[in-house]
Order: C-alpha cells, then structure tokens, then sequence
C-alpha cells in the first residue's frame, strides 16, 4: 500500500481508482458539479484562516500570493508525505480542477522533484487515448503493491 | 427590513487566503449579502473562450465568465465585488479588465480589490458602504440642488470640516485638525454655525461622512450617515458644477486615497486606499513641516522647483523623508525638495490607484490636499490634463453630506 498523491488533487475519480487498488489517495478529492455555486471551482469545504497562508511559506516565499500560500498549506503535507504520485496534466473541469495556476505549477513541480514511483499524463482527447489513459493507470496503481 | 443588497463576488483566491469571512462580514455590516453567481459548468468554458483573454487559472476563468453572466443579464445583482490575491500579476490582469468591461457594459457599481491574509472586514467596509449606498440611494444620489437649511460634517482622520448650506449656497463653514473627534467635530459646527449666522435648532437636517462619521453622526443626530466615496463625488461635481456626465474625482486624504470615476455624480468604480503613507497628504505635511513652512505655503513654494532635480522615492514615509534630508544636505534648494515630494504623492497616487479606474474628463481634485498647487500641478503632468479645483475643495464631504440630507427634510 502506497500513499498516492494525485494532481489534480480534487479529482474524485482519479481518487477513487487509487483507494480501489488498495492505497491511500493524498487528496481534497470534491465533486465538480454542473453549475458552480461556490467563491471557486474547489471551494474548501472548511473555513480557511489566515493562519493558512502563513504555514504555506514553508513552501512559498511572502512574496507569493496570499492564495498560492493558503493552498500550500494543504497540500505541501500531502507532498512530503506522498510516497507515489499521478499528474495529469490539462484534465478538464469536470475531471477534477483546481482554481490558480499558480499553485498549480507550484505542486506539480514539487512532485516532479521527488524520487518516487511517478505517473505523469495528459488528460485523454478521444475515446482511443481514454482507454489508454485508464489502462496505464491501472497498471501504474498495480505496479505500486498492494490489492485490487 | 429592507431587504439585502446582492453583491456579486467574482474573484480568485479569497477563500485559501483566509479572508471570505471578512468579506462577507463587511457586506454584512451594511446591509449587503454576497454571492457567488450561479453559472452551468459547460459555460465556464464558453464565456471564457468568446471573453478572449487567456489566463490559465481556472478560478479567473470562472470569474470572467461570471462577469459576462452578470453583463448579459443571465445572473441578477445590484452590485459587483472583484477580489484577486495581491501580487498576483495574472489576478491583477483580469480584475482591471473585468471592472473595465462591467463599467461599460452596465449599470452595475463596481469595487475592485486585491487582498492578503491580513485584509480585514474594517478596511473593506467603506467599500462594500459605498456599494450599496449606490445600490440602494440611486435617488437620493441623483440630487442635484441643496435646499433649506441642512449642515454637513466632514470627520476625516486629518481634518474635521463642517458647512451650512442655505438654498443651494454656502454660508458657513469650520475646519480644524481633528484631535478629539467629538469635541473637533462641535468645534467646528459651532464655527460654521456662528459663520452662517444660524441657530442649531434653524437646521434643518444634518449629515455626516468621514471617519468618524457613524460616532459623531450618533451623537448630534444626524439625518444621513454615508461613506466619504459617494459622498465625496456628489460634493465634487456639485462644486465643479459638472453634474452631469462622466467626470474623475481624485481625493488625496491624509490617512488614505480615493479615485473615484463617476457619471452624472455616481459613482461607478472607484479605488480608495494607498500603498503607504508616502503617497498621502501626511506625507506633504511632513515636508512642510522640515521645510519650515506651514502646509499652505508648500504648494507655492513648489511651483518655483524643479522636480527633476531631487531624486525622491517616497514609497514609503521614512525612506521618502530620507530623501528629502539628504536632498537638503547635498545642496538642493526647498523648492526643489518641495517640488519633488509633490512629484513623488502624484506619481504614487497615479501608479498605484488611477490605474484602478477609468480616468475621464473632467479631472476633479478635492480635499484639504488640492490646496497644494504643487500637488495638483504635478498630477496634471502625470495625467496630461488640467485639473479642475473646485470651490470650497477642503470641505468636499461636508458639502456633498450638506447636499444629500437636504433630502431628508421632512414637510411641515
């Protein structure tokens, strides 16, 4: 059993598939709806303080905005804990999205840094490249251990 | 209960900043209530894609295609919230382009603002005030003539101002540096009282404006209690006698700094606050101050300087003075160091804050600052237009608060 960070962190999916192959998801997985009714498209289900942005410049400099910083402060623990990670790069909305490119680039270049097990995609086009997609997942999940 | 004022938040990071909360406190204390427009998920990319600009973060790209809800009529508001993280340079793109495009595609008033973790509801309270003043008063905004007997107070964080106004003419006024805001505050309208040559019980209806204005307003009972931005506009305007049509009104305060961009005396985006205090009127105070003369005769003496010749950066109010002492000790005369502070407030003002609004003509520039010629000389340079000062400028808010609550006399 591995702990597998994903990127994009609030994909349910992709959470889902690494918590069927018996590891543990790093993630905020939130379901994107049809119509969006919230401040932004993963709008923390739990009220984050201004405490948050001062945890995250362990990860980001003062400098860097306040958002960057307050997202860091979740999920720069998820990345240091991570022991396996998938990146799909350009998923669409529906897929799983999360709101500022900033820290978007932020993460997906920490994982990138770490030495460990790594998948690294972009989101499929067509119906082809989704078979693809799903099938080098599954055997990225398998080849980490643990149970279907 | 009147009901709620609906401002819609289109923003980008207020959430994993920590500071929802505040927003939604400040739009609470004044009766408004936030919300999110309500947008299909398949649009987002759609609204985007015909908006045309190409920013990468998802929750910009949500925040456009929200603004373009609200143009088109699909989403209902009385007002628009745009909030990006500060030193966001992508954020920063689209909050000036979205409150372009509402401002011109609408009717809908428009506050922009770019926040840290340390903004809190207090200093988004006047903003999210003016909002729905301008929501909720459209017709007590649209006056256009003083009537009766009224008196307006100004309590500003620097001055206290007060005016008495008869049938549409001013006929007294007071001002002095506010010190003990309530003990200013009677000072003041005794003077402007005793100026007029009115009794207290003659007047009529009373309002108030400024910093102090809620406490001072409480305690002499006043009719109108309203934020200095809506205020401020409408005492502009009626001074400059350009009532109607679109006009820009530049308030260099002591504590803070207000761009307002009106049309027909109501306010349709407006900024308000500096970087630092360098880029307000304490900053000129302080000049003066080593300089050896009094404020008054700062805007004269800079008229005879150069600017050019002091290389000022007064970006921050010590580094600024800074460079004022070293000016003087290498040689330079006062009225270069003098002409060079007031190149430095403008071009601050001008850099940090006009960019935030539409700059339309006519230029009004009002407040105890646009006394200083020096000040109001260097803006025109930056803004390559000429500055209307209008009558009576130092007592702006007073007259824009004597002007509004005369629409509160009551018919006998």
């Amino acid at each position: 059993m591995a702990k597998v960070f994903i990127y994009p962190s609030t994909s349910l999916i992709l959470s889902d598939m690494v918590a069927r192959y018996g590891h543990t998801p790093l993630s905020s997985a939130v379901a994107i709806r049809e119509r969006i009714q919230t401040a932004g498209f993963e709008s923390p289900p739990l009220q984050i303080t201004p405490e948050e942005p001062k945890k995250g410049l362990k990860w980001a400099a003062v400098e860097v905005p306040s958002g960057v910083r307050g997202r860091m402060a979740l999920y720069g623990p998820m990345i240091e804990a991570c022991e396996a990670a998938i990146i799909i790069n350009d998923a669409d909305f529906a897929f799983g999205c999360m709101g500022c490119a900033r820290t978007n680039e932020l993460i997906t270049f920490l994982v990138r840094q770490k030495n460990i097990p790594k998948l690294d995609l972009f989101y499929p086009k067509s119906e082809e490249e989704g078979v693809r997609f799903v099938a080098a997942i599954k055997r990225f999940l398998a080849g980490l251990g643990g149970s279907k | 209960m009147t009901p709620p004022v609906r401002i819609a938040q289109l923003s980008c990071g207020p959430e994993y900043s920590g500071v929802q909360h505040e927003i939604n406190t400040a739009a609470k204390e004044v009766n408004g209530e936030i919300f999110y427009p309500d947008i299909a998920l398949k649009d987002v990319q759609h609204d985007f894609d015909i908006f045309g600009l190409d920013v990468r973060s998802p929750d910009l790209r949500l925040a456009i295609a929200r603004a373009k809800a609200l143009v088109e009529g699909r989403v209902e508001a009385d007002a628009v919230f745009i909030a990006t993280c500060f030193r966001c340079a992508e954020g920063a793109i689209v909050r000036n382009e979205l409150r372009h495009y509402i401002h011109e595609n609408s009717k809908l008033p428009v506050v922009s603002y770019s926040f840290t973790e340390r903004t809190t509801s207090g200093t988004l309270l006047t903003r999210m005030e003016a909002l729905t003043t301008i929501a909720r008063r459209r017709a007590l905004l649209a006056r256009e003539t003083q009537q009766g007997i009224t008196l307006g107070l100004d309590s500003g964080s620097a001055t206290t101002k007060a005016v008495v106004m008869k049938d549409n003419k001013i006929i007294g006024t007071g001002w002095q540096p506010t010190i003990e805001v309530l003990k200013s505050a009677q000072e003041v309208i005794s003077h402007a009282l005793g100026e007029a040559g009115i009794q207290r019980d003659d007047v009529q209806a009373v309002g108030t404006t400024g910093y102090g204005r809620f406490l001072v307003g409480k305690e002499i009972g006043a009719d109108l209690i309203q934020e200095e931005l809506t205020v401020n506009s409408k005492g502009a305007v009626f001074l400059a006698d350009r009532q109607h049509g679109p006009a820009t009104v530049i308030d260099i305060g002591g504590m803070d700094n207000k761009a307002i961009s009106v049309m027909d005396g109501i306010p349709g985006t407006f900024t308000m606050g500096g970087i630092c205090a360098g880029a307000s009127g304490r900053f000129l105070e302080m000049t003066a101050k080593r300089l050896g003369v009094e404020i008054t005769e700062l805007g004269p003496l800079a008229m005879k300087g150069f600017a050019g010749r002091v290389p000022m950066n007064s970006y921050c109010i010590v580094f600024g003075t800074q460079s004022l002492v070293n000016a003087l000790a290498t040689g330079s005369t006062r009225e270069d160091v003098a002409a060079a502070a007031c190149h430095s407030v403008a071009e601050q003002v001008f850099e940090q804050q006009l960019q935030e609004v539409d700059i339309k003509e006519p230029v009004l520039m009002v407040g105890g600052t646009s006394l200083i010629e020096g000040l109001v000389f260097a803006m025109g340079e930056l803004l390559q237009t000429k500055i209307v000062v209008p009558p009576y400028s130092q007592y702006i808010g007073a007259v824009g608060s004597a002007l509004l609550a005369s629409g509160f006399i009551k018919d006998d």
